[in-house]
């Protein structure tokens, strides 16, 4: 199980790397979006996988008994979801802002702001 | 008693969700953004004396003990981080209430302010890893939403470079974190401190650690990952951009000094000095050079901050008392004269209708006192005695001396000189050369409507700042007694780890 996660993070890493080299605005919002998806999940599975162990403690003793599933990375990926969404949310935003307003999603043309001085538009 | 620790983030929220529920009375919101800065910076001024006094306090959110809950600690580094970032926060208050057009203010355009103090402060004040990463995303959000409030679109298009590499470096911020989660199992600043020296399993140290790196050199501007700040902080009113150029790259300074003082001192780690250190001179010179070549007076100062922020890289990574100190003491300094130059850009701007220098010119004659304000933070920042930038400077290059890195102090001085070449462009060209549109030249019809009361808002500041680089030039030592202060703290972590795992919360 391990194995295949870091499989499929790997992948998301690989593929989010590869659309946000796009020039393409929406591309680039996707990959945003899976290197959020590939942390979370790199999280859960560095956390360490415990399977059918859920964080309780069992009844008649005291204290949590080994092996039990880590609550905290969850607890850390619920969190970055959230903030991962609102801050989604506001870029998918900007961009169509963007291109509403220059006319263009191609990345190679919104220049404007990094001209030198003497280069005109 | 510790609670304080928690106002300085309280009091912004507060502020704001006040100023929410009055949605329409933009006055209000000006005279409660003024007095919740102000209060803010009463709040932090009394938490550094009390620091001062009593050591490091720290405080456990909701009474789970660390390393298990949340932990907020003042330290000496911390709160004077607080005291500067308050000032500018006050300081940018005043100039808001000069400058910012009424219908950005109408679209929160002050809560957004607070939101954007509280997540500086909170990421200076916490002590937790991973409640920094949240304060870093409020600190985004709320700077992503004041760059672009106005919808112009050369702010939208600064955005969208700003937006997506900070939102890269959120990212591999969260990745390090969970390896080091897997790695240390916990993530307790103090706690990491104390464990990571006893862990049996160490190879992924120092992948963590140069994601660590590579988080903060995106938010602090360090080459080669600075690309997104000249693209971005020209583009937003002066008041934003001005406290941005203060703050925002300072937090990732200040989580580097932290991170590679404290937290990541053991040998997997000890390369992440040297590289700091080589990119450090790269920093200083790249950002200078990209200075040199601009006209555009925003443009030129955005380049500038990369430039500083090199020298101040360049003094952690050396770790020795003496160059922290020094670290410390320049990004104070420079938060000040940085964020003053930014001011006054925005009056010459308002003043000659450009921000190219070389379509305006004159101002001297006009206005000789602007001239002396604008020349207290520009020789400021190029190093002149008695200003401040002098001692900045003199303990960053003492520092680099002592530890004979003689061809990075070479590259500082260098750098020096070019900053004092482009500042006295600035003078030239704005204020000394006659203006390129004749006689007088063109003064903003709207600046010489404005009233009195709104100029003296937006001199006030610059006024304010002026002096403090003044203060800080003249009465060094009780300044530099703080940082020095604050640097043994640093690379003595002990003192930091009692306090907050010690148990006398």
């Amino acid at each position: 199980m391990t194995f295949l996660l870091a499989v499929i993070v790997g992948v998301l890493y690989g593929a989010g790397t590869y659309l946000i080299l796009r020039r393409s605005l929406v591309k680039v919002i996707f990959g945003l979006i899976l290197l959020g998806h590939a942390a979370n999940l790199m999280i859960f599975t560095v956390g360490r996988l415990t399977k059918g162990a859920p964080a309780f403690v069992p009844k008649g003793t005291e204290a949590l008994v080994e092996p039990f599933a880590d609550p905290l990375p969850q607890a850390l990926i619920l969190t970055a979801i959230v903030i991962g969404f609102g801050v989604q949310a506001f870029t998918i935003v900007l961009f169509k802002r963007t291109y509403q307003s220059l006319g263009t999603e191609d990345l190679d043309r919104m220049r404007s702001t990094d001209e030198l001085p003497g280069e005109k538009q | 008693m510790n609670r304080i620790v928690m106002l300085p983030i309280l009091m912004p929220l507060c502020t704001a969700v006040a100023m929410i529920f009055f949605r329409r009375r933009i006055l209000l919101h000006r005279m409660l953004n003024a007095a919740g800065m102000a209060a803010m910076l009463g709040v932090s001024l009394v938490l550094l004396s009390n620091v001062k006094a009593g050591g490091i306090l720290s405080l456990q959110v909701g009474g789970w003990e660390a390393p298990f809950g949340i932990t907020f600690v003042a330290d000496m580094l911390s709160s004077i981080m607080v005291v500067a970032s308050a000032f500018i926060g006050f300081t940018t208050a005043l100039y808001s209430l000069g400058t910012i057009d009424e219908k950005r203010e109408h679209y929160f355009y002050y809560p957004l302010l607070q939101i954007l103090m509280m997540g500086i402060n909170g990421a200076f004040l916490t002590g937790d890893i991973f409640n920094l990463y949240v304060w870093f995303e409020v600190m985004l959000i709320s700077s992503f939403v004041l760059l672009v409030l106005g919808g112009r679109p050369q702010q939208l298009e600064g955005a969208i470079k700003y937006v997506t590499l900070n939102l890269l470096s959120s990212s591999v911020f969260l990745a390090a974190v969970g390896i080091l989660y897997g790695t240390a199992g916990t993530l307790n600043m103090a706690d990491l401190a104390q464990r990571i020296p006893l862990l049996e399993h160490r190879e992924l140290l120092s992948v963590v650690a140069v994601l660590f790196m590579i988080t903060f050199g995106v938010k602090a501007a360090m080459f080669p990952l600075f690309f997104w700040l000249p693209a971005s902080y020209h583009t937003p009113p002066v008041a934003v951009s001005a406290i941005f150029a203060g703050l925002l790259t300072k937090v990732g300074v200040y989580a580097i000094m932290r991170f590679f003082t404290t937290i990541f001192v053991h040998e997997e780690a000890a390369f992440i000095h040297q590289v700091l250190l080589v990119l450090s001179a790269f920093t200083m010179a790249v950002g200078v050079l990209g200075a040199v070549a601009q006209y555009d007076m925003r443009k030129l100062l955005s380049f500038h901050i990369i430039s500083q922020i090199g020298y101040m890289i360049f003094a952690l990574a050396l770790q020795s008392p003496l160059a922290i100190a020094g670290a410390l003491f320049y990004m104070i300094h420079n938060i000040v004269a940085k964020t003053n130059l930014f001011y006054l850009s925005g009056i010459i701007r308002r003043l000659k209708g450009s921000w190219d220098l070389r379509e305006i010119g004159g101002i001297y004659r006009f206005y000789p006192m602007l001239g002396l304000l604008f020349l207290v933070p520009a020789l400021g920042l190029a190093g002149i005695p008695p200003l401040s930038g002098f001692w900045a400077k003199f303990l960053v290059i003492k520092a680099g001396l002592d530890s004979e890195h003689y061809l990075l102090v070479g590259v500082a001085l260098c750098v020096s000189m070019l900053t004092l070449f482009s500042m006295i462009k600035i003078w030239n060209e704005a204020f000394w050369k006659d203006d390129p549109l004749g006689e007088g030249g063109v003064e903003d019809e709207a600046y010489l409507k404005m009233p009195g009361m709104r100029k003296a808002m937006i001199v006030l500041p610059i006024v304010i700042l002026g002096t403090v680089t003044v203060v800080f030039g003249l009465w060094f030592d009780p300044f530099f007694g703080l940082a020095d202060k604050a640097a043994l703290e640093l690379l003595d972590a002990g003192e930091y780890i009692d306090a907050v795992l010690g148990g006398k919360s």
